[in-house]
């Protein structure tokens, strides 16, 4: 076939030398046809960059390419000399990877770094090339290039920072982009930006893009065709509406009913039992078999491929029998009683909380200005209740959380929690009161002690707090905890680091469960796991909610979880609340302008619901020196010229929400 | 940034005075005037008067830190604290308990520490540079592991050996520069150059390790990969990419050492016989002068606050990130 | 032959320090995190081999910080054998005959005549102009000029075929040992080792042991006879004072790190952790103590203790307490201006992990800063303190050197390196040249020095996994 771009063929990579090395690409088939957009879909660990670095060859030195074979058109690319695979790289293929902020270099200019590639392409006579690179900025978007060439990489957001990695991929006229991750990044509304660009430019240059990613949601925007990859191989080839429709593989079959959202409220997600396996070993059995809910004799033999059509396939023994798959028994729960938001007495009560760091600056480093992380923030939680803030990284959600569980010193404000007011508390009384409020963190790992058991991890919120007095009492409870969260009683002797990410988590929660908290602070406590691991924590916290009336004030930037698990949702931008209000209400029908753009740019897994991507021009401004009036109104599609002058209150409307917009108040 | 250099410039006085009378203390408290005279004038067959005499030539006769016989603003200032140790913030060092003024000895002997000092740092920041480029080229091929087993060996050899073997060798028995001694001129150079090659053998062991380690770093870094998808060679990817960035660690250590240049190499003066400042703070140790001890010490401070300070300037300089408030 | 125990400063501190080091071995050994990296120290070639001589320089160490008054053979009045006056340690007591045989000036290595002609009176009562013979050295041999050669050849033939024979114990010990703890047979331990299948490397390790035994039994044997390494200016012999500067090398090294380390992890840790005014404090000091150039305070600390030392000099009751008591001050001094580095790592580590979701967890939990220090910070900072310590090592014994040149280091009575590169400089200038004292003290302090800093980077790439991964 002629439209064929990349062939990959039996590709393998091994990492490490010595006795074991890790089989990170272990035999992977891929073709790519010329323009269209290829989607490589794995969970963390699989082997998707690795197989990336292994077709542009510019694996770390620890990586060796056993065997397989790459055909780019007609050039084999694993046979060629160094000096002939540099044409090609940055020339008919070219790459872009997922951290924009370490990916460029700090201390050249993005003209000098964008004209390196474009000189080799196009020669060395200066004119043409500072006209390429202006062009080229501008192809990818970049306001005022002319001036942005001279600005080094840190002055620049990650999302323009993407843009030029983009500009300077396409130096090169390349047939194929490889992007590994290009989004992971960024935030939704800049994920939406890029996304939307690399489209655009598909359509203009016609070329092929191999997109690596483990967010469904978004290959379900962009992907023409899609591979699944699990343990290092392929397991399935689909075109990606069908892929959508019907997954041949339990493995993805297992991953869209492991995505939180809305519909799955009131039933447990669906989990994918153990851990990926390891690959510094050989297998004889299917590498899914141990977590297979499908899992039969026959598996202890690994399957073959199965071409199922033309170029779709699967590797799995009940390959083709996906069509008569009956959904998962769904486990409901039992139905909690739904009570109306807001008509017990809240157990956690904000009323303008505000966290400024001080700028220094001059001789003697008078304070002339602040950074107003959280600047007037009001939000109460009831008991056994669920409020999710949401907002990009940079609006000061995580900052609340610290501010409320006095972490941080609030500048002004009051927390009341139950009776007390948590600023006016007397250190002696605030560490009495901290067993109360508890925080789970994002990072499992950089949240516990890596030289301490996890025992005594767990033991230290009860030895400061006096919970359980003697030692013998101590430690059956950390078992019964850790019991509580799905965990063997033996881990109490182990180390951290010894677990898998998921099971990381699960200890933390344990932690703060030992001191029998009323409320838990979760900071974004999934964002940094697996889709399939995220469903085990989203389950546990769930069930916990349930059997201990527990509160959360959930901090996340996530949509889906907001809408599998909060009861209520406050939306923040730059330091202040935009809008705050029921979960179905706000979901479903957003009033205040920067909600309606944050969901919009949220990619959907459900291919049907497409819904016009409301894009928002630029980036957040710096907390340090907000926009005049409404913080929001550069960037606001419905800006009006009250908007520059004063800030708008936040304000109830009559269904019970808040809301912070002269155009909605005015709507009213 | 001027605002910021006037800042830093004030940071420095209480660090100036704290190493004042840390000095002071040292010199004057832990061992009283009494005891330097007896010192100097030998142990045991010394009258009172001799002592007395001693300390007032050299002015060491007054009260500590507080004269009750003198009036008004004289009852601090006519007193050893003032005279011997505030005085030096004006850069007036006094004379030397031998008589000499230690200001002009300084502007005189400062000028062939810095003909040894100044090549001994541009050669061997330029040797060191090479060579670890070159093995970061070859890194974890055999040229790089044997060459890091050079480094370590030849940093694990006294600094006087090299003096010592280097002068026995080229001097005395090839005779191929002179043993020691100094000139004014042009004529210097056959005095120098020994010293500056040993100057600069004697660093290549670790300086080569440490950049060696800093390009280590920088190649591991995402930029380089990106360096590399753009499709650059791997020269380029070194020169343009790894090299300037690992420049800024390297500059920056050098800036810091910069002003102490002015101080010379204790050592390599002594043995070279070269009349330079370290040649003479090696003396002023060995001949127990402690008015010149002082004076270097002091300048020793000023000198490393001034390096700190360009370190920051110059760390504005190479680094694009950084700027100064 | 042991009189009255001395324990000098220096040796109660030596002590001290390996009591410690014994403790914090035990400790360690329970704590993973800290077993681990030694465990890859220990599987690593370079690792196990440089440990080896490493402990050998320990041992001469240790023996010579061991001192008393030995008794002297004749008795007093009472019948009581009387003491000497003299302070020597027990590893004097086990090279007496080195410690002894002084001639009367230089002599070069395995010379059987001085350095020099003198004027000799034969029995015939005629002067003649000649080398004379030495006292000691080679005194056995009737015609030193015919026999010389082949008398050392059956001396070194002599002393490898005894350290050959050790080792071979040695060996066999070892592998029996190892049999009887794998719980296989003798034959089949023999053969991984050889074949070098075990993860510690026994095979390097007993290679370089047993070279180690070789050189030490050719040197007794040959050192019997002979001055292996020739005679100074006063007929010492150069061999047993490069041993005897093994110990000043070795408490520079060590006690300097020992005495600032409480001061720098103290003031590090609370300037990181507490920040605000401690922080500045803390500051101040050490860009204080930093500013004034190493040498010059060194010189102007070490004057002062001259005089203190020349003016009160009837405080001190020996030579050699006078001259430990230097060296003490020597190594505090050093502690000195050498703490402010370390302390900063310490600072800007500790502001690091305050930050560290851990410990704000703690925070959250309630509790003290005190048992954060403890349990969180200290704990994560531990292996920047050992890698700083093995690091710092080598520099201090170089430095030693330089120091002691220029007047300001150790007592110029005590045995050092530097005192002997010190008079080797004068040496040099002679005609014919005396090389032989700095070439003695080079060829030991390169080994020390050398084994330290190649032990050092095994120590720091195991306990440094980011330093592990850029390899």
């Amino acid at each position: 076939m002629s439209d064929i771009l990349l062939k990959v063929e039996k590709l393998e990579t091994w990492l490490g030398d010595g006795d074991r090395p890790v089989r990170a690409v272990d035999g992977v088939d891929l073709t790519i046809r010329k323009g269209e957009t290829f989607a490589l879909l794995g969970e963390s660990g699989c082997g998707k960059s690795m197989t990336a670095l292994s077709i542009m060859r510019l694996l770390p030195p620890v990586g060796r390419i056993k065997g397989g074979q790459v055909l780019l058109g007609k050039t084999s690319l694993l046979d060629l000399p160094e000096y002939a695979m540099r044409e090609e790289r940055g020339g008919r293929m070219a790459m872009i990877f997922q951290e924009p902020m370490t990916s460029l270099n700090p201390v050249l200019t993005i003209g000098q770094q964008i004209g390196e590639a474009v000189r080799i392409r196009e020669g060395a006579d200066k004119k043409t090339r500072d006209q390429r690179i202006i062009e080229l900025l501008n192809s990818v978007g970049i306001p005022d290039p002319a001036r942005r060439v001279h600005e080094y990489p840190h002055q620049l957001s990650g999302g323009m920072k993407q843009r030029v990695m983009i500009a300077m991929a396409l130096a090169g006229h390349p047939e194929l982009l490889i992007a590994d991750e290009p989004t992971t990044a960024l935030d939704v509304t800049i994920q939406a930006q890029v996304l939307t660009l690399l489209k655009e430019l598909q359509q203009k240059t016609g070329m092929a893009i191999l997109l690596i990613t483990h967010d469904l949601g978004v290959v379900s925007e962009v992907a023409d065709r899609v591979a699944v990859m699990y343990a290092g191989q392929i397991i399935e080839v689909a075109d990606a509406k069908r892929f959508f429709q019907q997954p041949q593989h339990p493995y993805s079959e297992k991953l869209f009913q492991s995505l939180p959202d809305s519909n799955k409220r009131t039933q447990r997600l669906a989990v994918i039992k153990g851990t990926v396996p390891a690959l510094n070993q050989t297998f004889t059995a299917c590498r899914f078999m141990d977590r297979c809910h499908r899992a039969f004799e026959a598996c202890h033999q690994a399957p073959g491929w199965t071409q199922l059509q033309s170029d779709e396939g699967v590797r799995c023994h009940l390959a083709g029998q996906a069509a008569h798959w009956l959904p998962d028994q769904k486990q409901v729960q039992s139905q909690q009683p739904v009570d109306e938001v807001g008509r017990q007495s809240p157990l956690l009560d904000v009323k303008d909380l505000k966290v400024h760091f001080p700028i220094h600056k001059g001789i003697f480093k008078r304070i002339v200005g602040h950074v107003k992380a959280v600047d007037g923030v009001s939000l109460a939680i009831a008991p056994g209740k669920t409020l999710a803030l949401v907002g990009e990284s940079g609006c000061g959600k995580t900052t609340v959380g610290k501010g409320i569980l006095q972490l941080l010193k609030p500048t002004a404000g009051l927390v009341a929690f139950e009776s007390d007011e948590l600023t006016q508390l007397s250190a002696q009384a605030l560490r009495k009161r901290r067993a109360d409020l508890q925080i789970i963190f994002q990072d499992p790992m950089a949240s516990m002690n890596p030289r301490m058991l996890v025992g005594d991890i767990i033991e230290e919120g009860m030895r400061a707090q006096g919970v359980a007095r003697s030692s013998t009492q101590r430690r059956e409870r950390t078992l019964q905890l850790l019991e509580q969260v799905g965990l063997p009683e033996d881990s109490a002797s182990r180390y951290p680091h010894e677990f898998s990410g998921g099971q990381r988590q699960r200890i933390c929660v344990a932690r703060a469960l030992a001191v029998d908290p009323k409320l838990i602070i979760c900071d974004e406590p999934t964002s940094a796991l697996d889709v399939s691991v995220q469903a085990q924590i989203l389950n546990l916290l769930k069930s916990l909610q349930q059997s201990r009336g527990l509160a959360y004030l959930f901090i996340t930037h996530n949509i889906s979880v907001v809408a599998y698990l909060a009861d209520e949702v406050a939306v923040m931008y730059l330091g202040r609340i935009v809008e705050r209000g029921a979960v179905e209400q706000l979901l479903t029908e957003p009033k205040h302008p920067y909600t309606q753009a944050l969901l919009s740019a949220v990619p959907l897994v459900d291919s049907e619901a497409k819904r016009a991507v409301i894009r928002l021009e630029g980036d957040m401004p710096s907390p340090a020196n907000p926009p005049a009036g409404c913080h929001f109104h550069p960037r606001c599609p419905v800006a009006m010229a009250e908007c520059q002058k004063a800030y708008p209150e936040l304000r109830a409307l009559p269904d019970g929400r808040f809301v912070s917009c002269f155009k909605v108040q005015e709507g009213l | 940034m001027i605002a910021y250099i006037i800042r830093r410039m004030f940071y420095a006085i209480p660090i100036l005075l704290g190493v004042n009378i840390l000095t002071f203390v040292l010199f004057f408290v832990v061992n009283s005037p009494d005891d330097m005279a007896r010192m100097h004038l030998g142990m045991k067959r010394v009258t009172p008067e001799a002592i007395e005499n001693w300390k007032s030539e050299r002015g060491y006769d007054k009260p500590l830190l507080f004269n009750a016989s003198s009036q008004g603003v004289g009852q601090l200032t006519d007193t050893i604290f003032f005279n011997k140790s505030l005085k030096l913030f004006q850069f007036d060092f006094g004379s030397s308990d031998s008589g000499r003024d230690i200001g002009y000895d300084i502007s005189q002997r400062m000028w062939p520490s810095l003909a040894i000092a100044i090549p001994v740092l541009v050669i061997g920041l330029m040797v060191n540079i090479t060579y670890a480029l070159l093995i970061a080229f070859f890194r974890a091929t055999y040229i790089d592991i044997w060459s890091v087993v050079l480094c370590v060996v030849m940093m694990s050899i006294s600094g006087l050996f090299y003096i010592i073997g280097g002068q026995y060798l080229v001097s005395k028995l090839l005779h191929l520069v002179p043993i020691s001694g100094y000139d004014t001129g042009l004529s210097a150079i056959k005095f120098l150059i020994l010293p500056v090659v040993i100057g600069v053998v004697g660093g290549i062991g670790a300086g080569t390790r440490w950049y060696r380690t800093l390009f280590l770093e920088e190649i591991n870094r995402d930029y380089v990969r990106t360096a590399r998808a753009k499709g650059l060679s791997e020269g380029v990817v070194l020169f343009r990419h790894v090299l300037k960035n690992a420049m800024i660690p390297i500059l920056t250590g050098v800036v810091v050492v910069l002003p102490l240049l002015f101080m010379g190499s204790l050592i390599t003066e002594s043995f070279f016989g070269i009349p330079g400042l370290g040649s003479y703070t090696i003396d002023a140790i060995s001949q127990q002068d402690f008015a010149i001890v002082r004076a270097m010490v002091f300048l020793g401070s000023v000198l490393y606050i001034l390096g700190l300070l360009l370190t920051d300037i110059s760390y504005t300089l190479v680094d694009p990130r950084v700027r100064l408030s | 032959m042991m009189g009255e125990w001395v324990i000098l400063w220096t040796d109660a501190l030596i002590f001290i320090l390996v009591f410690f080091s014994i403790a914090f071995g035990y400790y360690a050994a329970g704590k993973e995190h800290l077993r681990g990296p030694w465990r890859l120290v220990v599987r690593s070639r370079v690792g196990v081999s440089t440990l080896v001589i490493l402990s050998f320089y320990v041992i001469v160490g240790l023996l010579d910080s061991i001192h008393f008054h030995p008794l002297l053979p004749s008795k007093d009045q009472a019948g009581q054998q009387t003491q000497s006056a003299e302070v020597i340690s027990l590893f004097d007591h086990l090279v007496t005959p080195l410690r002894v045989r002084q001639e009367k000036t230089y002599s070069a290595p395995l010379a059987t005549h001085l350095y020099a002609k003198e004027n000799i009176e034969l029995a015939s009562g005629e002067v003649i102009r000649d080398y004379p013979r030495l006292t000691y050295g080679g005194a056995h041999l009737q015609h030193p000029d015919q026999e010389w050669s082949r008398d050392i050849w059956r001396l070194t033939g002599i002393g490898v075929l005894k350290g050959l024979l050790v080792s071979v114990v040695v060996t066999n010990i070892l592998i029996a040992l190892l049999a009887g703890r794998w719980k296989t047979s003798f034959g089949a331990v023999a053969k991984v080792l050889i074949k070098e299948q075990t993860t510690v490397p026994w095979r390097v390790l007993l290679a370089t042991l047993s070279s180690v035994i070789l050189v030490l039994f050719w040197c007794v044997e040959l050192s019997s006879h002979y001055h292996i390494l020739g005679t100074d200016k006063v007929g010492e012999d150069v061999f047993y004072q490069a041993l005897k500067s093994i110990r000043t090398g070795l408490l520079i090294g060590t006690l300097t790190t020992l005495v600032m380390l409480p001061a720098a992890i103290l003031l590090g840790i609370m300037a990181g952790y507490f920040r605000g005014w401690v922080d500045d404090v803390i500051q101040y000091t050490y860009t204080t103590l930093n500013s004034i150039p190493g040498v010059l305070l060194i010189a102007a600390a070490i004057l002062m203790l001259q005089i203190y030392m020349s003016n009160h000099a009837d405080e001190f009751n020996s030579l050699v307490e006078r001259a430990d008591l230097r060296l003490l001050f020597l190594c505090i001094i050093l502690g000195v201006t050498s703490w402010t580095g370390l302390c900063r790592l310490l600072r800007g580590e500790a502001m690091k992990l305050r930050e560290a979701d851990y410990v704000q967890a703690a925070v959250a939990f309630g509790v003290g800063h005190f048992t954060i220090i403890v349990r969180h910070i200290l704990p994560n900072v531990l292996h920047i303190v050992l890698i700083t310590v093995v690091l710092d090592f080598s520099g201090l014994v170089l430095a030693e050197a330089v120091l002691s040149y220029v007047n300001i280091g150790v007592d110029p009575t005590m045995n050092s390196w530097g005192n002997m590169i010190n008079s080797a400089r004068l040496e040099m200038a002679r005609e014919p040249v005396v090389w032989w004292s700095l070439l003695a003290s080079m060829l030991f302090m390169f080994i020390l020095v050398l084994s330290a800093n190649l032990f050092s980077d095994v120590v720091r790439d195991a306990f440094d996994p980011r330093l592990r991964s850029s390899r």
